[in-house]
């Protein structure tokens, strides 16, 4: 097979061909090596490829596949982990100067469980600075630009990996989700996300954020990927008390075409003001493909969402000021290089290590909790938390799966966003009260707008209900689906002229 | 002083529990390892780690606390308090605030003024920190965090102590019930067991408290003694000067017998408690309380009348056998092997008592077999060695456990009841010492005295007193 071949495969459709032993698992690395080597001075994906280390690994699991001793769909598949997931050996910044040196001791639990079915890692991707953003702008190591179109911001948290996927500079990659931070960058990218119910995959090794919020999930090119991903992510971990040990882990399952009496919700206030025209569209017409596949599609009002984006921006801030106080300076990490005593070296070594976009959230975090507002904010927050959780039950009592957009536009461009916070915080709107719910919610790639850049459906499902939105997801995804942009595609091409 | 004033106390007492491993991690508890070789990403607070409860900790918890008559919240929560500070790796302290497992109990105490109720405000978990310490050569703190994330339970009392005298039954109550559920040593000068001592000063009869200052660094129960006059004497005078007791956080000195504020509640820290997300709420069944019941062991009191009613101890041997688990311990396991429990008791009460004073140890250290004491107590029971070499055999039990049976072989310690032998030896000390013999012709009684001295000195204390005598007299015609 030819390298644009083998770069057009989906990740489900390289194990196969690895399989079949119509691809090696050197070519398959090698392939995505050459594609990171030209795409990375533009796009900026990776914040480490750890190119050595991915080559030797290819060549061990070739021979445990060749011995028979890995089986799986995603055996010797190369894959790259958001640079908030810890990986021994590998550095992981969480795109911040404060870890800027940092290389963990262990291995998450989520990244053992792909090594375990043999994933080729390729290196740790661009985020937000500890997920905090919706751009990628705030990592310490530049912003990652979308592979779309390199004058706009490939959205954010995870940025980096939802842009190397769509770039065919991985297969597949791991993100994580707090307020939409797979969804988002997803649907800004082309590519499809999912944030699987809380408590699936392990945050054991996952440097946290908002740890109410938090979970770690698939980026990858189609639904197929992403089930089948997550069928080796997801397992109970004891090492996480968060995590379920849940009934059913076969999702590919769920793949079936069929809709056929599927009851799809799309939540008015979902399609109300400020958003864009053409995604609105967009959304419109999946209901109209749905029910022309036999799904029952109506619109309904989902109620107390409206107070999401407040209540996530206290919840998550109050935890994060908590989580980010272990980076001090003391046991790892960045320490001020001159500093008087030790709240000097606290003091410095915080203020020169985390950028602007954290500071402001610590200071958020602890000043809801501050004795005197504590009760004013976060109780209330959280009280708004239970109460949208109430309002998903509702729904959920009536529907199967609830259809809206991922977000009210396509990809800003860069340097648009980090100038207005508010509209940046308010670009999460739809995807900020699924973490709050915990709920699973998916975002598939459904066309382009007249920019030229891809527009994201997104798809929430109940607790523990991932199969009813992969389904929904790959019965949708046949009228567009994951395309490569121009930008990798000349890539390919102009090496195989060389 | 013309006004009458009443001291009012209560007591924060933090125990470290007896568990294998930490709170949150399956790291070893066990004290004094190499610095930082009991440690994992949990209890170092890496990046990305988690903490997952030991389930032991809880119910050691709900032991102490159903114990001491607390109700359990079935509903229970941890709690993050934040602060910075080095020997804390992730900078929070997983504690519980608003949930606390344990709540409204009591323990009885005994004071020289009869039986006296203390009540319990609540008793919740936490984790230990990590230990610093400072170089001064090189100038630099050094983290061992071998103690980060061994478990503890804080007790807080009501303020419902009144002298040193109450607190000191109190902390005494509190380790005994601890002890005997086997869910810490309670050691105050090592540290597993330590109080915080809340003191304020009102007049007799006033229905208000006065302004209440906390005593901190009260290692042994001489200290908190100490501290609680010495902070006792400070709150009248100022009283009596006309000032304001101020609101703080004082450390007592117990070297200069005398205490420094720490910081006041005015620069109190905020330490921004918040339900931990880490961990989910504990719920605990009835089921699971009544699990915890059932195996709850005798406590103390109940021991004590067991120990009059079944081996027919006084109440003082009873109190005195009881006063450490360890001994009630021994005590039971020597009494089931020779079923002599008065001659156990005063085995221990007196020689095993006397010893551990001579050596100033503590009756847990105590770690001779109860076979070799029982053993002990038969070879005196059957006559095979009297109680002078008793004693001397005693001590080497106590010292290296030794099997008494075999070493009063080994040292040929045994009465000797071999009749031919004695009467040479006493005809011979008859034959040495013709005066004591005339003397003891002409009436004197004493003499008979000193030659069954000899004949004892001579048979190095072993042969059988009733014996000598009779061979004596009856050799001396």
């Amino acid at each position: 097979m030819t390298e644009k071949d083998i770069l057009s495969l989906t990740a489900v459709g390289l194990g196969k061909k690895i399989k079949e032993k119509e691809v090696t698992v050197l070519e398959a690395v090698k392939a995505v090596m050459d594609q990171i080597k030209d795409m990375e001075p533009v796009l900026n994906s990776f914040v480490t490829v750890e190119e050595e280390y991915a080559f030797t690994q290819a060549e061990a699991v070739q021979k445990r596949i060749d011995a028979g001793e890995l089986t799986g769909p995603l055996a010797g598949v190369p894959v790259a982990i958001k640079d908030n997931i810890c990986v021994k050996d590998m550095k992981t910044t969480c795109s911040s100067n404060i870890l800027a040196d940092f290389v963990p001791t262990y291995t998450a639990t989520a990244v053992d469980n792909l090594i375990k079915a043999g994933a080729i890692i390729i290196g740790k991707t661009n985020m937000d600075e500890f997920a905090m953003g919706s751009t990628t702008e705030t990592s310490a190591f530049g912003p990652t630009k979308n592979p779309w179109n390199i004058e706009h911001v490939p959205g954010g948290s995870s940025g980096g990996s939802c842009a190397a996927v769509s770039a065919s500079e991985s297969y597949y990659a791991l993100g994580s989700d707090t307020g939409g931070s797979i969804r988002q960058p997803a649907s800004y990218c082309g590519v499809t996300g999912l944030k699987p119910t809380y408590g699936t995959i392990s945050r054991y090794g996952l440097i946290a954020y908002g740890s109410s919020l938090d979970q770690i999930g698939p980026v990858a090119k189609d639904v197929t990927d992403c089930a089948a991903i997550l069928e080796v992510l997801a397992s109970h971990d004891p090492k996480d008390s968060t995590s379920v040990e849940r009934e059913d882990y076969s999702f590919l399952d769920a793949l079936t075409g069929e809709v056929k009496g599927l009851k799809v919700g799309i939540p008015a206030d979902y399609l109300s003001e400020g958003l864009n025209e053409e995604v609105k569209e967009a959304v419109l017409k999946a209901a109209k493909i749905l029910e022309e596949k036999g799904a029952v599609v109506e619109t309904f009002d989902l109620g107390k969402v409206k107070y999401a984006i407040p209540a996530y921006y206290i919840i998550a801030s109050a935890e994060a000021s908590s989580n980010l106080s272990r980076f001090d300076g003391v046991k790892y990490g960045f320490r001020a290089k001159e500093y008087s005593g030790l709240h000097g070296m606290y003091k410095k070594s915080r203020s020169q290590g985390f950028g602007a976009e954290v500071k402001r959230r610590i200071m958020l975090g602890s000043f809801v909790l501050s004795s005197g507002y504590y009760d004013a904010y976060y109780i209330k927050a959280l009280k708004t938390k239970a109460l949208i959780k109430k309002s998903f039950d509702d729904a959920f009592a009536k529907y199967d799966v609830i259809l809206g957009p991922t977000a009210p536009t396509t990809a800003p461009k860069l340097n648009e966003s980090l100038s207005d916070t508010l509209k940046m915080y308010l670009g999460d709107i739809y995807t900020i009260a699924v973490n709050l719910a915990g709920l699973p919610g998916l975002s598939i790639p459904f066309g382009t707008d007249q920019k030229g850049l891809p527009v994201g459906l997104q798809l929430i499902g109940d607790c523990f209900q991932e199969k009813n939105i992969l389904r929904a997801g790959f019965a949708l995804e046949g009228e567009h689906g994951y395309v490569m942009p121009k930008t990798a595609q000349l890539a390919i091409s102009g090496r195989e002229e060389k | 002083m013309s006004k009458q004033y009443e001291t009012v106390i209560g007591l924060e007492v933090h125990v470290e529990l007896a568990t294998k491993t930490k709170i949150f991690c399956s790291c070893s508890t066990e004290f004094g390892g190499a610095p930082n070789t009991h440690t994992c990403p949990v209890c170092t607070g890496m990046p990305g780690s988690l903490p997952v409860l030991n389930k032991q900790v809880v119910e050691y918890a709900m032991a102490v606390g159903l114990a001491a008559n607390c109700k359990i919240n079935q509903d229970s929560k941890f709690d993050r308090k934040n602060y910075f500070y080095p020997d804390n790796p992730q900078n929070y302290q997983i504690s519980q605030l608003y949930l606390p497992i344990c709540h409204d109990g009591y323990v009885e105490i005994d004071t020289s003024a009869g039986k006296k109720k203390i009540g319990i405000h609540e008793i919740h978990m936490e984790e230990d920190a990590g230990k610093l310490i400072h170089d001064e050569w090189d100038d630099c703190s050094l983290v061992d965090f071998n103690r980060s994330g061994v478990p503890l339970i804080e007790i807080v009392s009501e303020p419902d102590m009144r002298s040193g005298e109450e607190v000191n039954a109190y902390l005494e109550k509190l380790r005994l019930i601890i002890q005997y559920l086997g869910a810490s040593d309670c050691k105050l000068q090592e540290g597993s067991m330590r109080a915080d001592v809340n003191l304020s000063i009102r007049e007799v009869g006033a229905k208000e408290f006065g302004t209440r200052t906390e005593m901190k660094n009260l290692n042994s129960f001489k200290a908190i003694s100490r501290a609680i006059e010495g902070e006792r004497k400070r709150q009248i005078e100022l009283i009596e000067e006309g000032k304001m007791i101020t609101q703080e956080t004082r450390r007592w000195d117990d070297n200069k017998e005398s205490s420094y504020a720490m910081r006041s509640k005015e620069d109190a820290k905020d330490y921004r408690y918040f339900p931990d997300p880490d961990l989910p709420p504990i719920v605990i069944s009835d089921e699971w309380i009544k699990s915890i019941q059932d195996r709850q062991p005798e406590l103390r009191t109940e021991k004590m009348a067991r120990y009059q009613d079944v081996f027919n101890l006084s109440e003082y041997d009873a109190d005195i056998i009881t006063g450490s688990k360890h001994i009630a311990d021994i005590f039971e396991a020597v009494t089931e092997l020779c079923g002599k429990p008065k001659e156990v008791a005063n085995w221990l009460m007196v020689e095993a008592m006397r010893l551990l004073k001579e050596h100033e140890m503590e009756p847990e250290k105590m770690c001779f077999s109860p076979e070799n004491l029982a053993k002990l107590i038969q070879l005196v029971d059957n006559g095979t060695i009297n109680r002078t070499v008793a004693k001397e055999v005693f001590e080497r039990i106590f010292a290296e456990n030794v099997d008494p049976e075999k070493y009063v072989e080994e040292k040929g310690l045994k009465v000797v009841n071999d009749e031919g032998q004695l009467r040479e030896t006493i005809q011979g000390i008859i034959d040495a010492n013709p005066q004591s013999v005339a003397d003891y012709h002409s009436g004197k009684e004493k003499a008979m005295g000193f030659l069954v001295g000899q004949t004892m000195k001579a048979m190095k204390g072993k042969a059988g007193p009733a014996l000598v005598n009779q061979i004596v007299k009856e050799l001396l015609g």
